[in-house]
Order: structure tokens, then C-alpha cells, then sequence
């Protein structure tokens, strides 16, 4: 079942906990056999799975309280900058376990979209059938979530260094 | 001062860029610094997501329980009326050949039939009539020589090719045969205007094992595609999303 180990990691990014991504992933496979009806044939398989399992997440209580807590104005202000090249070689030397602390901390609008696209390497067009957003939103809300996790990165890094 | 490029190395990076813009893009990389260190930076923080991000899996345990519910779930009712969903499901759900309960000998034989019309045309010194990759060239071609019309995808950003088109008979009806290429292999697609016959016939995983090719078959809006090549069966399926998804 290879949909069920990716929907199962990325489950586990949103909720940050074992027990909260297993209820997730199996009720969205119970809705998508009882929804089949609503399963447009011709649209994407994969896409429709992670829409349910993203609109049950955001229904769930957790992806309740989380869902206030975002910022997301100014989404259109991160692209066009230039990722700050001179810390290309101290990314170099951040490990797993800080990228995934930082992707951890970044807010839940902007860790989904970097697990799409980077982690289940879906396109932009995927993303935003998922995520219910235009394409333009996709790519900035991606551009401010790398932004934030290279800040994050660094600001560790730094402090390891020091 | 902030390159005008900037904001296309996250399109870059991401694999959204296709055809000349992909190439102007590469071509400023070479020529800037600037924007070649930046994109290598981009590409590195992704790199390590990837790698950090495939972190989680399931328990055994979690996945026997996965699989029982939906053992259970599954009601016979649904075959008949949701089998192509069904089967995409199963596909991917499972990892079982989704149309086992589809096998019929005659709708192998009928398709097996316009296997061989593939083959023939493959065989042929002129394969297509008319011969295009430009999808608004193929389509309009076919206007006034069958009784329906169909959409094609746009395939620029896949590893499809469109060769061309030409008409093509089964069982006493017209219909269109496009020819599609990728990388070496080539792939047929028909479209015949759906009856009761047609939706019938269901490409089964036997038919496939017995001709050496790759098939699938679904129907929308009143149209039956039949997809057939010797192309990897997941090359296959993604020329039949992308058909699917030209009618959405």
C-alpha cells in the first residue's frame, strides 16, 4: 500500500503524533470508500485522497485550534527574494534533526505545503487541488515557508556555532 | 540589488518550468553567480527536506488494521456500479491488479482486437493521416469524419508526444486512433462513442500478461477510451490521467 505510507507521513508532519496520524489516515480512507461516489473518474487519484485527509485534519480538534493561530496576509511579499546565498554553505552543515525541528515549528499552513511539494513531490497544480488555493498562493505561501525555515535554520546553526 | 530572475529558481528548483522558459532560465544561471549560488542554496535546503521529511511510517500493526477496514467496508453492489473507481482504488490501495473481476474472454477478445490495430498501424509505412503534435492541429482534423468530439491534453509539461491521428473502425463504428510517443515506445489511444458493448470490456491484467502490452480502458462523458502500448504500465496510466484530466 504505498499511498497509505505517504499519506501516513504526512499525516504525522500535520499532527505531530502517532496516535492523532493514525485516527487521521483511517478515517480518510473510510471516507474515500464511502465518497467514491463523489470521486470524479478522470481526476487526480492522489490528490483527492490528500484532500481528504487534509479537510479532516483542519476538521479534526487540533487542526481546529491551529487553523486560528496563522498569519497568512502578505503572502505575495515572499517571492522575488533572493535566498540569502551566502548561508548556502551554513545550511550545508544543518542535519536531519534540525530540518526536521524547523519544519516542525513553522505554522501548519506553511509545513503542508513544504511536505507536498518537497517531501511527496507533488506539483504546484496538485498542491493547490489539496490545499484548495490558487497556484499564485501555492507559490508564495512555498516561498515564505522556505524562507522561515532557512531563518530558523540559521538562527540554529548560529547558536550551535557560538 | 535583487536579480529580475529571482523569483523563477523556486519554479526552477521545483521542476515547473518547461520548454523556453526552462531553457532561458538555464542559460541565466550560467551567465550569473548571483542567481546560480542562490538556486544551488534553494536546491540544497530541498534536498535536505526531502531527506529529513520521509521520516514517518506506519506500524505493522496499523497497516493489517488499514486493510481490514477496508475488507470491510467493500459491499459487492459497488462492483458493478463503481468498478473503474474501485479499481483505480484497488490499484493503489492494495497493490493488486485492480480488474481480475473484469475478465471476460470476449472482452479480451475484442480488445485484443484493437491491439492488433495498434500493431498494423505501428507496422505501417504511413501510421497516421494526419500528423501533428499540436493538439489544436489533431483535434479540428477529425471534425466532420466522426460523430463526436474529444479533448486532448496539453502535454508540453509531460514526457508525452503526440504523433498524430487517424480514423479507425470497430465494430461498425467510427472512431479516432491517436498515436502518442514516449521515449521510445508508442502508445495508442481510442475513442469510440460508448455503448453497452463497449463499456463492457475492461482491460484485465491477463490480457496485458497474454499480449505483452500495457492497457487501460475507462469511459467519460459518453466516450469509451482504450489505451494500449508497450510502454511501462505506469507511463501507460499517466497518458490516461492526462486524457482524463483534458475532459474535466
Amino acid at each position: 500500500m504505498p499511498l497509505l505510507d505517504r499519506l501516513y507521513n504526512f499525516a504525522h508532519w500535520l499532527t505531530h503524533n502517532r496516535e492523532e496520524a493514525e485516527d487521521l489516515v483511517q478515517e480518510t480512507y473510510l471516507k474515500a470508500l464511502k465518497g467514491f461516489a463523489s470521486f470524479q473518474q478522470g481526476t487526480n487519484f492522489r490528490a483527492w485522497m490528500y484532500r481528504i485527509l487534509r479537510n479532516t485534519f483542519l476538521t479534526s480538534r487540533s487542526g481546529l485550534s491551529l487553523k486560528m493561530t496563522v498569519p497568512l496576509d502578505r503572502e505575495e511579499d515572499a517571492i522575488g527574494q533572493p535566498a540569502d546565498t551566502p548561508e548556502a554553505v551554513l545550511l550545508a552543515r544543518a542535519d536531519h534533526q534540525m530540518v526536521q525541528s524547523a519544519l516542525e515549528r513553522l505554522p501548519v499552513q506553511f509545513r503542508e505545503v513544504i511536505v507536498l511539494c518537497d517531501i511527496e513531490e507533488m506539483s504546484y497544480q496538485e498542491i493547490a487541488e489539496i490545499a484548495g488555493i490558487p497556484m499564485g498562493t501555492v507559490m508564495s505561501r512555498l516561498a515564505r515557508a522556505r524562507k522561515s525555515m532557512r531563518e530558523l535554520l540559521e538562527e540554529k546553526l548560529r547558536g550551535a556555532s557560538k | 540589488m535583487t536579480c529580475d530572475w529571482v523569483p523563477k529558481l523556486d519554479l526552477y528548483v521545483d521542476g515547473e518550468l518547461f520548454g523556453s522558459e526552462l531553457t532561458e532560465v538555464e542559460t541565466h544561471l550560467q551567465a550569473c553567480p548571483t542567481c546560480a549560488a542562490d538556486a544551488l542554496s534553494r536546491l540544497q535546503l530541498k534536498r535536505m527536506t526531502q531527506a529529513a521529511g520521509r521520516r514517518f511510517s506506519p506500524s505493522r500493526e496499523f497497516r493489517a488494521r488499514i486493510a481490514q477496514s477496508i475488507k470491510s467496508e467493500k459491499r459487492p453492489r459497488w462492483a458493478w456500479r463503481w468498478a473503474p473507481a474501485l479499481a483505480a482504488a484497488a490499484v493503489v490501495l492494495m497493490l493488486i491488479p485492480a480488474a481480475f473481476w473484469l475478465q471476460h474472454s470476449r472482452s479480451e477478445q475484442a480488445l485484443a482486437e484493437l491491439a492488433d490495430f495498434h500493431v498494423s498501424t505501428l507496422a505501417s509505412a504511413n501510421p497516421v493521416d494526419v500528423v501533428s503534435s499540436d493538439r489544436h492541429t489533431v483535434k479540428p482534423w477529425f471534425q466532420g469524419k466522426l460523430p463526436f468530439t474529444f479533448n486532448l491534453p496539453e502535454l508540453q509539461t509531460s514526457p508525452f508526444r503526440l504523433i498524430g491521428g487517424r480514423l479507425t473502425y470497430f465494430q461498425q463504428s467510427p472512431g479516432a486512433q491517436l498515436l502518442f510517443e514516449v521515449g521510445k515506445h508508442q502508445i495508442s489511444v481510442f475513442i469510440f462513442q460508448n455503448r453497452a458493448e463497449l463499456s463492457r470490456l475492461n482491460s484485465g491484467s491477463s490480457l496485458s500478461r497474454k499480449l505483452a502490452f500495457n492497457t487501460e480502458t475507462w469511459v467519460d462523458g459518453g466516450l469509451w477510451y482504450f489505451v494500449v502500448g508497450d510502454a511501462s504500465p505506469s507511463d501507460v496510466h499517466d497518458l490516461s490521467e492526462l486524457l482524463r484530466s483534458a475532459n474535466r
